[in-house]
């Protein structure tokens, strides 16, 4: 589904992917982990077509189709989708409002505001979101959860083919994070995939996770199953990266 | 691709620049001299009072300069500007009535549509007379006068005498001397004590005539507990030479009364618009401006409240729309003369293509004025980097038992947020669109809905052409 190859890519004057490959398949959850400022949230930026991540070298492929220089929207209309570490604040436009614009992008399907109304609602009881915060203006005045759970919702309204979650775990209580793991379960099925971001392991303790990959300083230093996520737990990254100081010595 | 961004502007205003030939029934002669004031009050058939009142206030005219801040006003040559420009037709209540040429106007503009369907009254100002003045007769029966200018003059000539020109005297600044000079058409209109008009009366400007100025004045008044809500849209043709706008509105809100002051001004980019308005506002009375400024080449524009009884309050809800060659320098002023009165600003402006908007205020409370509240909040995009915004509020406060709030915000759009919703499928274009529409939001409800509407047409033709 997704292929990346040898992608390098900086913003500013700064290199902060130097070499990356990754592939994921149809129906697979693979989690990206790594200390803070390893590329991370670069990597998700880039495959979204972020425009200040000017890509230097490799390629995105997407579905067969090169989308490395693909706008963000068109992108998303092929079925890539992000959540936000800090989800941006729009006034003037509800949450309704937003997601029917938003699922008319993507599916270019018109379709009846009540039947959209009601899938909505649906949704949000499931994210045990109060129901009045469709009818707010998009994350104004929400709280950090609420913005993350808002971030969820709009997964789960637009059906991306692959979903990309930035740090959706970071800054939630113990509760909001169960809520968001339930949410990022009944999006998942045999036909899309799931990219996770994260530098804790708490959101994974309830998702099935097919391979962990560590990324540290632009790069993927190590590929595994999800037994990696406990050695990451119990050693750290920095026993995780002996390639690295390889390097340095060379 | 390129975005046709400045091509934009002209394409909307299609139904506003239509001019129609020039066919007036008399016009003074270019330039401003006690003759050509003596012939418009004559050829009015006026009171002596009112000849004095032009005589004096263009003695004022002549030795007041003009503002020494706010846009520059150099291109504006009087001795080029025809003051007075009658249009070939009477003044009458029936749209059939009203030439064909001139009733076209008004049908493109929708006037007599939305006279049936949502207003108690019209009245519509061609050049510089009235020339179509209608309420219905619900109103007329529980004492509801509306009617033009000249006519209040001679029908109610006592109640005019003791208001005209005494909230804005001719000594205000240089454009309210030369309106009290060569005044002509604007709408009368009074309310009596506790009398609600339920749908709102309307009164559209037009000014055909190349080179002319339009000085339309506007007198208002709301006895106790009376309630209207008023509507003013002003637009002209587009020609190559100045047009000149200095109008003057004037309203008293009694006792416990509401007042609800819409204008939608869309004149053409040849237009300087330096207009005056002030309301006094009586013991528990309100005074809600609704402004909306998207044309004219450069525009002045203050409402100004004037708190005087305990307990009054005004609102101003004010957007400006700033393109190329265009410097908008609106806002509002409140004098806060009594105890317990409150005022609260909320004004919005954009500006694109090179266009400036400047936000500008002034709020004032007296000595008198305990236990006062003023909230103000002004608020500016910019949508690209040609363009200028500023917000110079000013308040002078003379008391301690006050309660004071002001914000300001000045910004641009966030190419993060259009990145956000870009994300989610939203083209370039659409998603500045749904940016700037969210911004003038909460100023669009509160515009009359036709207007409402064609502020969002403007916004979303604004970001289209790279898309389709």
């Amino acid at each position: 589904m997704l292929t990346i190859s040898g992608l390098k890519a900086r913003v500013g004057d700064s290199d902060i992917l130097k070499g990356l490959d990754l592939t994921i398949n149809a129906g697979e959850t693979h989690v990206i982990m790594g200390p803070n400022g390893a590329g991370k949230s670069t990597l998700a930026n880039v495959i979204m077509g972020h425009p200040d991540y000017v890509v230097t070298h490799g390629s995105i492929v997407f579905d067969g189709e090169d989308i490395t220089d693909a706008k963000t929207d068109e992108r998303a209309k092929k079925g890539l989708f992000m959540t936000f570490q800090n989800p941006e604040e729009v006034a003037g436009i509800t949450v309704e409002s937003f997601l029917r614009t938003a699922r008319f992008a993507v599916t270019g399907k018109s379709e009846r505001a009540w039947d959209f109304h009601k899938e909505l609602l649906t949704l949000m009881e499931r994210l045990d979101f109060d129901e009045s915060y469709a009818a707010r203006h998009l994350n104004i005045g929400f709280s950090g959860g609420e913005k993350k759970k808002n971030e969820i919702l709009q997964m789960l309204a637009l059906h991306p083919r692959l979903a990309i979650l930035d740090e959706t775990d970071s800054g939630l209580d113990v509760d909001a994070v169960k809520t968001v793991s339930e949410g990022v379960r009944g999006y998942k099925n045999e036909k899309n995939a799931l990219l996770i971001i994260t530098h804790s392991t708490k959101i994974l303790e309830n998702i099935k996770v097919d391979a962990v990959h560590i990324l540290v300083d632009g790069q993927i230093v190590k590929n595994g199953g999800a037994s990696l996520i406990d050695e990451v737990n119990h050693s750290g990254f920095t026993a995780l990266t002996p390639s690295k100081s390889i390097e340095g010595v060379s | 691709m390129e975005r046709k961004k400045t091509q934009v502007a002209e394409i909307n205003r299609s139904a506003y620049d239509t001019p129609n030939p020039e066919n007036a029934a008399y016009k003074v002669s270019k330039g401003l001299t006690a003759e050509i004031v003596t012939d418009i009050s004559s050829g009015k058939n006026e009171p002596h009072w009112m000849l004095e009142h032009r005589l004096r206030s263009l003695e004022v005219y002549g030795r007041t300069s003009l503002p020494s801040w706010g846009p520059s006003l150099h291109e504006l040559d009087m001795d080029q500007v025809v003051t007075y420009v009658r249009p070939n037709t009477g003044m009458t209540n029936d749209w059939d009535e009203v030439p064909d040429e001139i009733k076209q106007t008004f049908d493109r503009l929708g006037i007599p549509e939305a006279e049936k369907l949502s207003l108690s009254g019209v009245g519509a100002q061609y050049d510089s007379e009235v020339v179509y003045h209608s309420i219905k007769d619900e109103m007329r029966r529980q004492g509801v006068i509306y009617t033009d200018m000249d006519t209040a003059l001679h029908e109610y000539e006592e109640v005019v005498r003791k208001h005209f020109m005494k909230l804005i005297p001719a000594t205000s600044h240089k454009f309210a001397a030369l309106h009290g000079a060569v005044w002509s058409g604007g709408s009368f209109v009074y309310v009596p004590k506790g009398v609600e008009v339920s749908m709102p009366l309307q009164s559209y400007f037009r000014l055909n005539a190349p080179g002319a100025g339009q000085f339309e004045h506007t007198l208002i008044i709301l006895e106790e507990g009376a309630r209207l809500q008023f509507i003013e849209g002003c637009s002209a043709p587009r020609y190559n030479v100045l047009n000149l706008h200095a109008g003057c509105v004037e309203l008293y809100v009694g006792q416990g009364a509401t007042l609800r002051y819409s204008t939608i001004e869309n004149w053409s980019r040849n237009m300087m618009n330096l207009n005056s308005k002030c309301a006094a506002v009586e013991k528990n009375g309100a005074i809600e401006w609704v402004s909306g400024t998207f044309g004219s080449h450069i525009t002045m524009l203050y409402p100004t409240s004037i708190l005087q009884g305990e307990g009054a309050r005004s609102e101003f809800t004010g957007i400006s729309f700033a393109s190329a060659g265009q410097e908008l320098d609106t806002g509002t002023k409140v004098v806060h003369a009594a105890p317990n009165t409150s005022s609260m600003v909320s004004s919005k402006s954009i500006s694109k293509n090179g266009g400036k908007a400047i936000y500008r205020s002034a709020i004032t409370v007296l000595p008198e004025a305990k236990n006062s509240k003023s909230s103000v909040s002004c608020e500016s995009l910019m949508l690209d980097s040609d363009s200028r915004s500023d917000t110079i509020p000013v308040m002078d406060i003379r008391n301690d038992e006050v309660d004071i709030g002001h914000e300001a915000k000045i910004g641009r759009i966030s190419e993060e947020t259009v990145f956000y919703l870009m994300t989610r499928g939203i083209g370039e274009n659409e998603a500045k669109a749904l940016i700037v529409r969210g911004f003038v939001e909460p100023i669009a409800k509160e515009l009359p809905l036709e207007y409402a509407v064609e502020m969002n047409r403007l916004v979303t033709l604004e970001f289209e052409g790279s898309i389709g």
